[in-house]
C-alpha cells in the first residue's frame, strides 16, 4: 500500500527546468533513497513533499489525499536537515522537545518521550548538554531525536551524513537503518553516496535531469543499472562498445574478445546491434591462462588495498579498467581477468 | 510578567487617544515657549466666560511666527501672543492679524502703540541691557561701565584673543543677541556699528549663541559660575535672581547696565489671528490681556514689564531692577529690511 | 491546480510586510517633508552659493572627524564589553548608554563644571601650576564639538558592534589562531572582515548624526561654526528666509541619501549566515598584564570622558552656594523646591508627570519604531529587491532637518483629529522617524544570520508560522532587538528638536521642563534643571536596567 505518492512534479528554478516531472512513492515501512548528483534537485523535491516550497506542477498525496494545501506545520512530515539546524537557544531536550510541544504538550510530560528518542540514539547523557556544545555525530543525533521525538507519518532526511567522517559515516549508516526498520516510519533519505543508499534504502531511485532515471530496490539496481549514467553514478567504470554476434545465448563482440552477457536490459535485440556492455568490478578473478570468452587481458598500472580485497586498474587497448580481486598484482604485469557472466550486463541505452 | 507589560504598555497607548470631552467653546492661543500665566487668572478668564482655553506653544519666538505664517488663512490658533518689535513688519506684512481697537489701549502709552491700524497691541515690554556680577566687580575695585564706548577700555578686556569680561549672544541665533545689536546700531548708526563691533572684538569679547550659554556657561555672577562678569541679559534679570535664588537673599548677586543708549526695549504684541472662528471671545481674550490682572501678573510669570502703568509692580521689580532712564529704539519697518543685512554684516566683522 | 491554496497566501502575507513600514514613512515623513520643501521654495528669499559651500564642507569635515574618533574609542570599547568580564562592566555599559538621552543644554554645563574656564580641571591646573590664564581652553572650539560628538555616540558603536562581536562564533577566530595566525592578525584578517558590516553600520548611523547634529555645533562649538543644520535653523527661524531654508534642507537631505547609497554599495555583500552564538562563548576574565592594562586603560577613558560629566551634573544638582559667604554645601532643596508650583503658574508640571510623559512617550515610540522595525526588516530579508529603495527611504529621516521637519508636520497635521492638540502621539510618531532606522540597522542582520533551515526544521516539526517566529525566530533575534528597543527609548527620551515644536504645553516632556528651567535666570531654576536632568538619567538608566531583564523566554543572557 503506497502512503505517499509524488505525481508528476514539475519544477523551474530561476528560470530553468529542475524538475521535469516527477513521480515516486513510498508504502508503509519502507525506506526510500534519493540518489543524485548535487544539483539534480532531489533536495527540492523534498522540501516540495515537506511543504517548504510549492510545485509548478503535479501532486503530493497521503494515503491518497493530496497535501498541496496542508501547509508544513500540519503535514506531519519529520524533516531532517544536511546542516541539523539544530536551535542554538535550546539545549538537547528542549530541542527534542519541540515537536513534541508544538503538538500541544505540556512541557513537564515530554520528558518520557525525549528521554525515549534520546535512548533510541544512544544519547541518553546528553539531555541538558549546549547543542552548540556537541560534535558533529552527536548534534546528528539530536537532530535525528528530535525529528523522530513527535512520531512523524513520514520521515525525510536531507544528506544527514554528508559532513561526517567516513568511519563516523559507516557507523550512522548501520544505526540508522536498523533504527528505520525499529520504528518501522516510512522514510526518504536524499544522499549523493552510493554506498549510504544501498545499505539504507529498501528501494532506490535515481534522479538525473529532472527525472527519475531509474527505481527498484538495490539489488535490481545495480545489477541492472538501466544506462550508462545510471552506472557512473554507482560507481561503475567499465564500459565497452560492443556488437551482438548471436542472440541466444546473447553474445557480444568487443575489442577485447567476446562476451556472453547474463542479463541484457535493451529488449528485441538483433544480430548485428550496437550494444553497450558493463562489467561490473566484482565477482572477477585472475585467470591462469589468456583466450577464451569473458577474460580482460590487461596491464597493470595500480593496486590498492582496500582491506577485504585490491582495487586493481589495468589498461587494455588504451582504456582503463578497474575490478576487484583478491590476489595482489605487480605493477606493469601481464594479467588475465576473467569475468563470471553475472557480472556482465547490456544496458538499455 | 511579559503580558502585564504589554497590557500596560497597550493600555497607555489608549489612554494616550482619549479625545476631548465635548465642552464649552474654545480659545486657542499660539506663543512662544516663554509664555507664562498664573492658573487663576485662566480659571478667572475661563469660567467669566465659559470658555476653554488652550495654548500652543512651539519654541521661540521664530518659531511660533513661522508656525503662524505657514497656518496662514486657516490658522490653528485664534490668537497669536508675542510676536516682538524685531518681528512686527515681518508679521504685518505677512497679514497675519485683524485688527481690534481694544478699550484697553487708551491707557497705555504711545511709544508702545507701534502698528496705527491696531493689527498687533501690545502687552509688555522688557529691557535687553548688560548684567553684571556684583561681586567681582567689588572684589576687583573696577568701575562699572557707564556708556557703549566705555566698554572699549582696556580694564573690561584683555586684548584680542585672550577673553574679556563681557559676554553676548550671537544676533542671528538669540532675540536678546539681536535686541544688543540693534542697540549698538541705533547708538553709532548704520555706519559705525560694525567699527563698534570691531573694536569690542579687539577688546577681548566672548560670542555664545544663545542665552543659556551666555548667562549660565559663561556669566560669573550665575550658578555657572562662568568666566565673564558682563553679560547681555534682561534688566529684569537681578529680579529673578532673587526670586529664584538657592537660599533666601536680601541683595541680588547682579545688576544692570543701564547707562545711555546701552540698552534695548522689546516690546511683545498680541494679535487675532485673520481667518478665526472666534472673533469675539479672541477680542474678549486681548481686552483681559490688557486688563489690570493680566499686566499685574506678567512680572512675576514672564519677569517682563506691562504696558498698562495702572498696572503695580511687585516690590522684587522695584527694589532690584534698574529701568534705564533711555532706551533705544529703532523703526520696526527698518528693522524688518535690513534685519538680515545687519545679521549677516555683524558676522563677518565678528565672527570671521 | 491543488497547490494554490494557503501556501500561496502565506506566500504573499510575507510580501506585503514592506507595506505597513512604507506607508508610515509615506505618510508621516514624505508628505510632510514634500509639503513643507514646495512651501519653502515657492515662497521669496534671497540664494547665496557661499552660504552654502561653507556650512557643506565644515559638516562633511566635522562629522567625519567626529566619526573616525568616536570608531577609535567605540571599537576596542565594544570589544572589550564582548570578550571580556570584569568588575562593573554591566554599570560602565549602563552608563554609557545615558547621554543619548541628555538634551545638549546640560551637557554643556557638564562640560563646562569639568573643562570650562573656571572648570575643575583647569582650576586645578591653575592652582597646581600657578598660573593666570586656565591652560586649557575648551569650549567654542571644535575640540568640543568632537569630544561631545564621541560623548554622545560611542553608545552606538559599543551597542551595535559589541552585540555583533558577542554573537560572533569564537571557533572562527580560534581556526584562525590554529592555523598560525597571531591574535593580531587573527583579528586583522578574520574578524574584523566579518565584522564589516555592522561596523559600517555603526559608522554611518554616528556620521549622520554627527552631520545632522544641532544642540552640539550650537552650544559647544558656539557662534564660530555653523553646520547645515545650523544654517537651516537660523535662515528659517531668525532671518524667515524659508527659500534658503529649503534649499539648505534638501542639500542635507540629497547628502543622506548619497551617503546611503555608498554605504549599500560598500557593504554590498549580503551578511554571510553564521549560526548564531548565544551563550555568550568567549567571554573571559582577562589574562596578562597586556590585556589587564589595556581594559584599565579604556575604562578609565571612558569613565573621564563619558561618566564624569555625567556625575558632574549630578553633583551640581546637590550642592547650592550661599552668596552672602561664598560658600558651597550639600541640599536637596533643588529636589524639593521641583515639587512645588511657588507661583501659581499655570504651565507648572510636577516632575513626576514630566517624568511619566517622557515615558509614556518612551514607550510607543519603541512600540511604534520595533514594531515598524520588525516588518521592515522581515521585508528587506525576504526580498533583497526591496532593499534599493527601501532602505535609503526608511535611512533619510536620519538627515533630515528637526526644524523643516517639525514645521512639515505643523502644516500637514493641522485638522483634528490629526493635530498637535489633539493627537499627542505625533510626538511618539516623530521620534519613530528617527528611531526606525537604528531598529532595523539593528534587527535586519540577525535576522538575515538564521539559517533558513532553522524555521524550516521547526515547520517541518509541526510549528505554525506564528510559532516559528515566537519559539525560534524571536529568542535569536531577541538581544538584537534589545538593542532596538534601549535605542529607540533613549532617542525618544533625549529628544528636543521635534518635541518642543510639538509637545501641548500641559505635556511637556523631561527635555522640554530643563529647557524651560534653563530659560530663565536664578541660581534655583539652575539647580532645578541639573536636579530634573538627574532625575531624567536614574529614570533612564532604571528603565532601561528592568528592560534588560526583560528575557524571552528560551534566549540566552545578555
Amino acid at each position: 500500500m503506497n502512503l505517499l505518492e509524488i505525481v508528476g512534479i514539475h519544477k523551474n528554478y530561476e528560470g530553468k527546468p529542475l524538475l521535469k516531472g516527477i513521480s515516486l512513492s513510498v508504502s508503509s515501512g519502507e525506506t526510500l533513497c534519493l540518489l543524485g548528483r548535487s544539483g539534480s534537485g532531489k533536495s527540492t523535491l523534498l522540501r516540495i513533499v515537506a511543504g517548504l516550497e510549492t510545485a509548478d506542477s503535479g501532486d503530493v498525496r497521503w494515503n491518497g489525499e493530496s497535501v498541496c494545501d496542508v501547509p508544513t506545520w500540519k503535514r506531519q512530515f519529520g524533516l531532517m536537515f544536511q546542516d541539523y539546524a539544530l536551535f542554538p537557544h535550546m539545549n538537547v531536550s528542549e530541542n527534542v522537545a519541540f515537536g513534541l510541544r508544538m503538538a500541544g504538550m505540556k512541557k513537564a510530560e515530554t520528558s518520557s518521550f525525549v528521554h525515549e528518542a534520546l535512548e533510541l540514539v544512544n544519547m541518553s547523557g546528553f539531555a541538558t548538554r549546549s547543542v552548540t556544545d556537541l560534535s558533529g555525530g552527536e548534534q546528528q543525533r539530536i537532530a535525528l531525536a528530535r525529528a523522530l521525538a513527535p512520531h512523524p507519518r513520514l520521515l525525510m532526511l536531507d544528506e544527514p551524513l554528508a559532513a561526517l567522517d567516513r568511519a563516523l559515516r559507516m557507523e550512522l549508516q548501520e544505526e540508522l537503518r536498523e533504527l528505520l526498520h525499529k520504528t518501522g516510519i516510512p522514510a526518504i533519505y536524499v544522499t549523493h553516496d552510493q554506498e549510504e543508499a544501498f545499505v539504507l534504502g529498501d528501494r532506490i531511485a535515481v534522479l538525473s535531469d529532472g527525472f527519475v532515471e531509474q527505481s527498484g530496490s538495490p539489488e535490481e539496481v545495480y545489477k541492472a543499472p538501466k544506462n550508462r549514467s545510471v552506472a557512473e553514478f554507482l560507481g561503475m567504470s567499465n564500459f565497452i562498445e560492443g556488437k551482438v554476434v548471436s542472440v541466444n545465448p546473447l553474445e557480444v563482440k568487443t575489442e577485447i574478445g567476446l562476451l556472453l552477457p547474463s542479463n541484457c536490459l535493451k529488449p528485441d535485440v538483433k544480430i548485428g546491434d550496437q550494444l553497450l556492455v558493463l562489467i561490473q568490478t566484482t565477482g572477477a578473478n585472475l585467470a591462469t591462462r589468456q583466450g577464451g570468452i569473458n577474460k580482460i587481458n590487461g596491464v597493470v598500472s595500480e593496486c590498492v588495498f582496500r582491506g577485504d580485497d585490491f582495487k586493481v586498474t589495468i589498461s587494455c587497448h588504451e582504456t582503463i579498467y578497474v575490478f576487484s580481486l583478491s590476489e595482489h598484482c605487480e605493477m606493469g604485469q601481464s594479467i588475465t581477468i576473467q569475468v563470471p557472466d553475472s557480472s556482465i550486463v547490456c544496458l538499455e541505452e | 510578567m511579559k503580558k502585564v507589560i504589554l497590557v500596560l504598555l497597550i493600555g497607555a497607548l489608549l489612554a494616550g487617544c482619549t479625545s476631548k470631552p465635548a465642552g464649552p467653546q474654545t480659545l486657542t492661543v499660539m506663543t512662544h515657549d516663554s509664555f507664562a500665566i498664573s492658573e487663576g487668572l485662566v480659571t478667572q478668564f475661563e469660567s467669566e466666560n465659559n470658555v476653554k482655553l488652550v495654548f500652543l506653544k512651539s519654541g521661540d519666538t521664530g518659531s511660533a511666527i513661522n508656525r503662524a505664517i505657514l497656518t496662514k488663512g486657516s490658522p490653528e490658533a485664534d490668537v497669536f501672543y508675542g510676536v516682538d518689535n524685531t518681528f512686527l513688519s515681518r508679521a504685518l506684512n505677512e497679514d497675519l492679524f485683524v485688527s481690534y481697537a481694544s478699550p484697553g489701549l487708551a491707557q497705555i502709552p504711545a511709544e508702545f502703540k507701534l502698528d496705527d491700524q491696531k493689527r498687533a497691541l501690545p502687552v509688555d515690554y522688557g529691557d535687553v541691557c548688560i548684567n553684571y556680577d556684583k561681586a567681582y566687580f567689588a572684589s576687583q575695585a573696577l568701575l562699572l561701565p557707564q556708556s557703549l564706548d566705555d566698554l572699549l577700555k582696556p580694564e573690561y578686556g584683555q586684548g584680542s584673543g585672550t577673553e574679556g569680561l563681557l559676554v553676548v549672544e550671537n544676533p542671528a541665533i538669540s532675540s536678546p543677541g539681536l535686541a544688543f545689536l540693534l542697540a549698538t546700531i541705533a547708538e553709532y548708526g548704520e555706519d559705525g556699528y560694525l567699527d563698534y563691533w570691531q573694536a569690542l572684538k579687539d577688546n577681548g569679547l566672548v560670542v555664545v549663541n544663545d542665552w543659556s550659554t551666555a548667562y549660565y556657561t559663561n556669566f560669573s555672577g550665575s550658578s555657572g559660575k562662568g568666566a565673564q562678569p558682563m553679560v547681555v541679559s534682561y534688566a529684569s534679570s537681578p529680579a529673578v535672581e532673587v526670586v529664584y535664588a538657592a537660599t533666601p537673599i536680601t541683595d541680588a548677586p547682579t545688576a544692570s547696565l543701564v547707562g545711555d543708549g546701552m540698552c534695548f526695549r522689546q516690546i511683545e504684541f498680541v494679535g487675532i489671528l485673520k481667518g478665526t472662528q472666534n472673533e469675539k471671545m479672541a477680542q474678549k481674550f486681548v481686552d483681559f490681556m490688557l486688563g489690570k490682572d493680566f499686566q499685574e501678573d506678567m512680572p512675576l510669570q514672564m519677569f517682563v514689564y506691562p504696558v498698562n502703568p495702572d498696572a503695580v509692580l511687585p516690590e522684587v521689580f522695584v527694589t532690584y531692577n534698574q529701568i534705564p532712564e533711555t532706551t533705544d529704539a529703532l523703526d520696526a519697518q527698518l528693522i524688518a529690511e535690513k534685519r538680515d543685512v545687519w545679521i549677516q554684516a555683524w558676522t563677518d566683522t565678528v565672527l570671521k | 491546480m491543488p497547490n494554490q491554496g494557503k501556501p500561496r497566501n502565506r506566500f504573499l502575507f510575507s510580501k506585503a510586510l514592506w507595506v505597513l513600514p512604507a506607508a508610515f514613512l509615506l505618510f508621516f515623513f514624505l508628505v510632510p517633508l514634500v509639503k513643507i520643501l514646495l512651501v519653502m521654495v515657492s515662497r521669496s528669499g534671497v540664494l547665496s552659493a557661499n552660504a552654502i559651500l561653507q556650512p557643506l564642507l565644515f559638516t562633511l569635515w566635522q562629522a567625519a572627524l567626529s566619526m573616525l574618533l568616536t570608531l577609535a574609542l567605540g571599537l576596542p570599547a565594544a570589544y572589550i564589553f564582548a570578550r571580556y568580564n570584569f568588575t562593573g562592566k554591566g554599570a560602565l555599559r549602563l552608563l554609557t548608554t545615558l547621554p543619548f538621552i541628555l538634551p545638549t543644554v546640560v551637557v554643556a554645563a557638564g562640560f563646562s563644571a569639568l573643562l570650562g574656564p573656571r572648570g575643575l580641571l583647569n582650576g586645578w591646573l591653575m592652582q597646581a601650576f600657578d598660573l593666570q590664564i586656565p591652560p586649557i581652553s575648551f569650549m567654542n572650539t571644535l575640540g568640543a564639538i568632537l569630544i561631545a560628538h564621541v560623548f554622545y555616540n560611542t553608545s552606538v558603536v559599543i551597542r551595535i558592534v559589541g552585540s555583533a562581536l558577542v554573537q560572533f562564533d569564537p571557533r572562527i577566530e580560534e581556526a584562525g589562531r590554529v592555523l598560525g595566525g597571531s591574535r593580531w592578525r587573527v583579528f586583522r584578517e578574520v574578524t574584523l572582515p566579518l565584522l564589516r558590516p555592522s561596523i559600517l553600520v555603526a559608522a554611518l548611523m554616528v556620521f549622520l548624526f554627527d552631520f545632522t547634529s544641532f544642540g552640539v555645533i550650537l552650544l559647544l562649538g558656539g557662534p564660530k561654526f555653523a553646520t547645515l543644520e545650523v544654517s537651516i535653523y537660523t535662515q528659517t527661524l531668525s532671518m524667515l528666509n524659508l527659500k534658503m531654508a529649503g534649499l539648505l534642507s534638501f542639500i542635507q537631505l540629497a547628502c543622506t541619501f548619497g551617503l546611503t547609497l555608498l554605504y549599500t554599495r560598500l557593504n554590498g555583500k549580503r551578511s554571510v549566515p553564521l549560526m548564531p552564538r548565544l551563550k555568550g562563548e568567549g567571554v573571559r576574565k582577562p589574562h596578562g598584564i597586556f590585556e589587564k592594562a589595556a581594559i584599565v586603560f579604556l575604562v578609565i577613558i571612558l569613565i573621564v570622558l563619558i561618566v564624569s560629566p555625567l556625575a558632574a551634573l549630578a553633583i551640581k544638582s546637590v550642592l547650592q552656594m550661599d552668596v552672602s559667604t561664598q560658600t558651597t554645601s550639600l541640599t536637596l532643596a533643588h529636589y524639593r523646591e521641583l515639587f512645588i508650583n511657588r507661583n501659581d503658574a499655570f504651565f507648572y508640571v510636577p516632575p513626576a508627570k514630566a517624568a511619566l510623559n517622557s515615558l509614556y512617550y518612551a514607550a510607543v515610540t519603541v512600540l511604534i519604531s520595533v514594531g515598524l522595525g520588525l516588518t521592515a526588516s522581515y521585508a528587506l530579508v525576504r526580498q533583497q529587491g526591496l532593499k534599493r529603495w527601501l532602505d535609503p527611504l526608511i535611512m533619510l529621516p536620519l538627515g533630515t532637518s528637526a526644524v523643516t521637519l517639525g514645521l512639515g508636520f505643523l502644516i500637514t497635521f493641522n485638522q483634528p483629529p490629526l493635530d498637535v492638540s489633539s493627537f499627542p502621539l505625533l510626538i511618539p510618531l516623530a521620534h519613530s522617524l528617527v528611531a526606525l532606522p537604528f531598529v532595523v540597522r539593528t534587527i535586519q542582520p540577525a535576522l538575515a544570520s538564521i539559517p533558513a533551515s532553522l524555521g524550516e526544521s521547526a515547520a517541518s516539526l509541526g510549528a505554525s508560522p506564528w510559532q516559528v517566529w515566537r519559539k525560534v525566530e524571536l529568542p535569536i533575534i531577541h538581544r538584537a532587538i534589545m538593542v532596538g528597543v534601549i535605542f529607540s527609548f533613549t532617542l525618544s527620551l533625549g529628544e528636543f528638536g521635534a518635541t518642543s515644536f510639538l509637545a501641548r504645553p500641559d505635556t511637556p516632556t523631561l527635555p522640554v521642563a530643563i529647557y524651560r528651567f534653563l530659560s530663565q535666570p536664578g541660581a534655583m531654576n539652575y539647580g532645578q534643571a541639573m536636579a530634573m536632568a538627574t532625575l531624567l538619567m536614574l529614570a533612564c538608566a532604571l528603565a532601561i536596567g528592568l528592560l534588560e531583564k526583560l528575557q524571552v523566554e528560551g534566549s540566552a543572557e545578555i
